[in-house]
């Protein structure tokens, strides 16, 4: 579904990921673990096509669309969400009429209101999209806006980071939804998760894993293998393995 | 005119004032339009009016196709009252000229909420007034429905010198909807309005004024407001259409305790347009309070927006929020929000912030599947519309459809 081909990544002129190689398939979700800083954010962004996140060398390659130059709003349109990690504040325009941009011309019977429910947001609905949401809220206000959106493959950036205990099952709960984990067969949906802790491997299951450290892939394999190994070793450990 | 309650103190001020320039906004010779204006016949039914001036009308939220829809309505075109119905037990809507006849006392209202010598338009309006309306509802009289005032401009050349008079009596609510427009686009002339607002101890007043005027309008409105114990003063002022020339400063006095008197403005500055438009309260008694929120959007104008607060006692608490939206390359924006405190323990804060949408969020939107254009459209929409709490349904109906009708000129 996704493949990714000698991608190199700069911001502000300065190169940050490099030579990058990852294929996502249909149905299947992969994990990408990291340390701080090293580049796990740009991978996501330029694969979401945001202008910032310049590509210098490399591919990426959508449904078997190169879509490596095309704006942002034409990729989330073919089908690719995000889920930032830090989502702008957006002044005045309220989550009601976010959610609803969101679902486009999409009305497959999806109410706003029930879907806040379930995500515990009724509050916010009526607030300014971002002002003033604590770490949680902004989790769970970025997965109803993904809700609405529906895409079929899923960028998610730490969506476990901030969360707690409770509200942890919840978004567990809905990237299962959004990722059609509860189906045993004939998954169309796919996805791209960035965890730190590892949280959210407790709710969705995850196929396949690697490590991004220094701007590289330097491991690949399975998902709690791999966390239980950094657990241990560090990320140096994958490093180390790697030679 | 009628002399009876007119001073002859007003009138010598006026005239010393008669050269003097405002201490706002660019100066504007008023030789350069003319005093004298045709007659308008008046209209028992407002509905049989002419098509487009009542659809000019209804862009500034006067309706005039459903008299149930509202509890008064006063029309002027020109110099001519057209139109003059109070429509519930309590109210009062009429000429303010005819009102300063009926009500000799009134008088003591005159030019006391707004200086007469202020400026060479406040003089204007003393030497050369032409009706403006009167509004009041008595004593613990509850308007049900809004009262609307219309004042329209239809002769090319024209200078209106209006002065309106607005009094909420103790325990009564009032809201009115003004609309300020003009006829055609290629509209020269000249708009004078005077208001005095007085909201007496416990009173409501909710005050909901639209400006459609045209690009080559010079608008000078001057307003004063005297807030007693406990009354609310809330007004909701916006401007989205294009004028040459507009500056204004309401002033609001907060005289009894706990008076509050809140302020949303949404300006939008076309090519060719400078507006300077600030909101200023005195808050003079202990507990009162102030809110002044304002948006300003150029496309092209420069917009000056003002917000002063002056703490004369404690404790009072006051807060200004400008925020600018710069959406092209020529627009100028520029926020001036002043705090004054005079003594101890006021509590006087404000927040400003003009610039460009951030690139960050429109890319947010679109990653969410919506065009740039879309993205764009969605923020200015939130932009521009300015919660508004307390305000009655029918009213913030009437700000979205202004609201709405200006955004499609704009994207
Ligand atoms: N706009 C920018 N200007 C300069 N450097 C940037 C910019 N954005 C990112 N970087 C740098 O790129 C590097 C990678 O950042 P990125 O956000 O991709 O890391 P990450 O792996 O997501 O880290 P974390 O786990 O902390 O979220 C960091 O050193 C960061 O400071
Ligand atoms: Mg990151």
């Amino acid at each position: 579904m996704l493949e990714i081909e000698g991608l190199s990544v700069e911001v502000e002129g300065k190169g940050i990921v490099h030579d990058i190689s990852v294929n996502v398939d249909i149905g299947e979700t992969l994990v990408l673990f990291g340390p701080n800083g090293s580049g796990k954010t740009t991978l996501l962004m330029a694969i979401m096509g945001f202008p910032r996140y310049r590509v210098t060398k490399g591919r990426i390659v959508f449904k078997g669309q190169d879509i490596t130059h095309l704006p942002v709003d034409e990729r989330a349109r073919m089908g690719i969400g995000i889920l930032f990690q830090r989502p702008p504040v957006v002044r005045g325009v309220k989550m009601r009429e976010m959610v609803r941009a969101c679902l486009g011309e999409r009305e497959d019977g999806y109410v706003i209101d029930e879907m806040a429910q379930r995500l515990n947001l009724v509050d916010l609905l009526d607030r300014e999209v971002n002002y003033g949401f604590s770490g949680g809220e902004v989790k769970r206000s970025e997965l109803l806006q993904l809700m609405a959106q529906s895409p079929e493959f899923i960028l998610l950036d730490e969506p476990d980071s901030g969360v707690d205990l409770v509200n942890i099952s919840l978004v567990g709960e809905m990237i299962n939804e959004l990722l059609q984990e509860d189906r045993m067969r004939s998954r169309t949906k796919s996805g791209l998760i960035i965890t730190h802790t590892g949280h959210i491997l407790d709710y969705v299951n995850a196929d396949r894993a690697c490590v991004l450290l220094y701007g590289g892939i330097w491991c690949r394999g399975n998902p709690r293998q791999i966390l239980s190994s950094i657990k241990t070793h560090g990320y140096e450990g994958c490093a180390v393995c790697q030679k | 005119m009628p002399e009876v309650a007119r001073s002859k103190a007003a009138r010598e001020r006026a005239e010393r004032a008669r050269e003097k320039a405002a201490s706002l906004g660019d100066d504007i010779d008023l030789d350069a339009y003319s005093k004298v204006a045709k007659e308008h016949p008046y209209q028992d039914d407002p509905s049989r009016l002419p098509l487009e001036t009542k659809e000019r009308m209804l862009e500034t939220g006067v309706i005039l196709d459903d008299s149930s829809q509202r509890s008064g309505t006063f029309l002027q075109v020109d110099h001519s009252v057209i139109h003059s119905k109070a429509g519930q037990e309590g109210l009062e809507v009429m000429s303010s000229q005819e009102a300063l006849e009926k009500h000799p006392w009134l008088s003591d209202y005159w030019w006391r909420a707004v200086a007469v010598d202020a400026d060479k338009f406040t003089a204007q309006a003393e030497l050369h007034q032409t009706h403006g309306y009167f509004i009041r509802a008595l004593p613990g009289v509850k308007a049900i429905q809004p009262i609307q005032a219309c004042l329209y401009l239809a002769q090319h050349g024209l200078a209106q010198n209006v002065h309106n008079l607005i009094i909420a009596e103790e325990g009564s609510e009032l809201h009115i909807i003004t609309g300020c427009a003009t006829a055609p686009i290629e509209q020269e002339g000249l708009h004078i309005g005077i208001s005095e607002f007085y909201v007496k101890k416990g009173a409501k007043l909710t005050f909901t004024m639209i400006h459609n005027w045209a690009p080559k309008m010079a608008v000078r409105p001057r307003s004063g407001i005297i807030i007693e114990e406990g009354g609310v003063f809330l007004s909701n002022y916006m401007c989205l259409k294009p004028v040459r020339t507009l500056q204004m400063y309401p002033t609001a006095q907060c005289l009894g305790e706990d008076a509050l008197v809140r302020f949303n403005s949404v300006l939008v500055a076309a090519p060719g347009t400078l507006m300077d438009v600030g909101s200023r309260a005195i808050l003079a008694a202990r507990g009162s309070r102030a809110e002044v929120v304002s948006r300003a959007i150029t496309t092209g104008g420069t917009i000056i927006a003002r917000g002063h607060l002056v703490g004369q006692v404690a404790p009072v608490k006051g807060h200004l929020e400008c925020r600018g939206l710069i959406l092209s390359e020529e627009g100028r924006i520029h926020a001036i929000p002043e705090l004054e405190g005079l003594v101890e323990g006021v509590d006087l804060s404000h927040e400003a912030a003009v610039g460009k949408i951030a690139e960050e969020e429109i890319e947010y939107l679109m990653a969410r599947g919506l065009s740039r254009d879309q993205a764009i459209a969605a923020i200015v929409r939130g932009f521009l519309s300015v919660d508004i709490e307390g305000l009655p349904p029918q009213l913030e109906a009437e700000l979205q459809r202004a609201v709405d009708l200006s955004e499609k000129e704009l994207l």
